[in-house]
């Protein structure tokens, strides 16, 4: 039977993440990862792609996992887990095995946006039945904060410094979970932490499809967006609030929005409290926040379209 | 732990058990350290779900004191409580004083 969703049940399941693992102080992935795994009632069996998440959850001779876990490099943590799905569905086949077990991907913004795309594209496409969770923290923030497609418009990154030639990425970022979804998959999701429940039901509401299932989340990280470090739960909400990171899902490729702000704040109470935006507030720079603000609206704009004409 | 050579690794250096991380206290990382004051908490666990380390132990769904080995004190506990009538449960302090 499935575990209530309401803290009180689920702080009485067993952590599959477990302390001792070791992420910067703050940093949103391992609530990212607890989450998820609480949400799922099934034996778990995980890949990881290189990231800050995979490096520092299993130093050698630790691992913070409970559950059957495999490294894998950069580019193939979707590859890796649906081979692993593959043999599970064989043996299950052939009658040696009978539990019913999920698959679960984890990768960064790196190891998906970028560097994974072709093998997390190539498993979606083959149908596998897994979940792929990207935790979104919008840079190679393991290799020292270079840009990646997540990165935002106007974000200060080592590899897109803000200062007198550039006001830090000039481009948009890539809508990875509407290219997920163009794959005609049947789940494609957004979540944030901040919303633990919407993040779980969607979990929950994953694993109830057969195939592959999507699901891209916020994973604020105060050493690379130069916050502070208590402020991972609060800047994802003010990112949800704000319209930057809409909470929906996409179910066999109709959209539903899962949460609509009452109040739409300004993208500039999203940006201010971090580092990496400070320039944007120079005056100099006034264009570009006003340019932010527009790539926010635009993109909300559409994603409302989608979701009332049920495409 | 004595480092070990790659004679005594299992081969592909897996590692056998599970959720060993528990072994490696990370409680020394910690600049402020969260202090509970059970009477302004209304038991909403969300200190317990938004905690990166896993540091606030809960038994049978109420929640009991801060796992100092692990916490690294960042805080995001005490910012996030609700507390009692304007009143926080969590509340940071420095370490050392």
């Amino acid at each position: 039977m499935a575990t209530g969703l309401t803290l009180k049940e689920l702080s009485k399941k067993e952590d599959r993440f477990t302390h001792g693992h070791r992420m910067c102080a703050g940093c949103g992935a391992p609530t990212i990862v607890k989450m998820v795994l609480l949400a799922t009632d099934y034996p778990v069996i995980a890949a990881n792609a290189t990231g800050c998440l995979e490096v520092s959850s299993c130093i050698s001779e630790y691992t913070a996992w409970k559950i059957p876990w495999i490294h894998t490099a950069f580019e193939n943590a979707a590859a890796t887990i649906s081979g692993v799905e593959t043999m599970y569905r064989s043996l299950k086949k052939q009658g040696k095995i009978d539990k019913d077990v999920k698959f679960i991907a984890f990768g960064g913004d790196g190891g998906t946006y970028d560097i994974g795309l072709q093998s997390l594209s190539g498993a979606m496409e083959r149908g596998h039945d897994m979940l792929y969770v990207c935790y979104d923290n919008g840079a190679y923030m393991n290799t020292g904060i270079q840009r990646s497609s997540a990165t935002p418009l106007g974000a200060d990154t080592t590899t897109c410094p803000a200062g007198d030639i550039i006001p830090g990425k000039l481009r948009v970022r890539k809508n990875l979970t509407k290219i997920m979804a163009a794959h005609n998959i049947p789940y494609a999701a957004q979540a944030s932490p901040s919303h633990w429940m919407d993040l779980m039901k969607k979990v929950r509401k994953a694993h109830e499809f057969i195939g592959p299932k999507f699901m891209n989340i916020l994973s604020p990280c105060n050493r690379g967006w130069r916050s502070q470090t208590n402020d991972a739960i609060t800047l994802s909400r003010l990112g949800v609030n704000s319209c930057y990171w809409p909470l929906y899902e996409i179910e066999d490729g109709v959209t539903k929005i899962t949460y609509t702000p009452k109040d739409k704040i300004p993208v500039a109470d999203f940006m201010k409290p971090q580092g990496r935006f400070k320039h944007l507030f120079a005056p100099a720079n006034e264009w570009l926040l006003k340019k932010v603000q527009e790539e926010v609206d635009k993109e909300w704009e559409k994603l409302k379209k989608q979701a009332e004409c049920g495409c | 732990m004595k480092p070990k050579g790659w004679k005594d690794l299992p081969p592909g250096s897996v590692v056998l058990e599970a959720g060993s991380a528990v072994k490696f206290k990370t409680g020394s990382w910690r600049a402020y350290r969260p202090i509970w004051h059970e009477e302004n908490c209304i038991q909403c666990l969300l200190c317990w779900i938004y905690c990166p380390d896993m540091s606030i132990k809960v038994k049978d769904g109420k929640r009991g004191e801060f796992d100092l080995d692990y916490c690294k004190g960042c805080g995001i506990c005490a910012l996030e409580c609700h507390g009692k009538k304007g009143k926080k449960a969590i509340e940071m302090v420095e370490e050392g004083k």
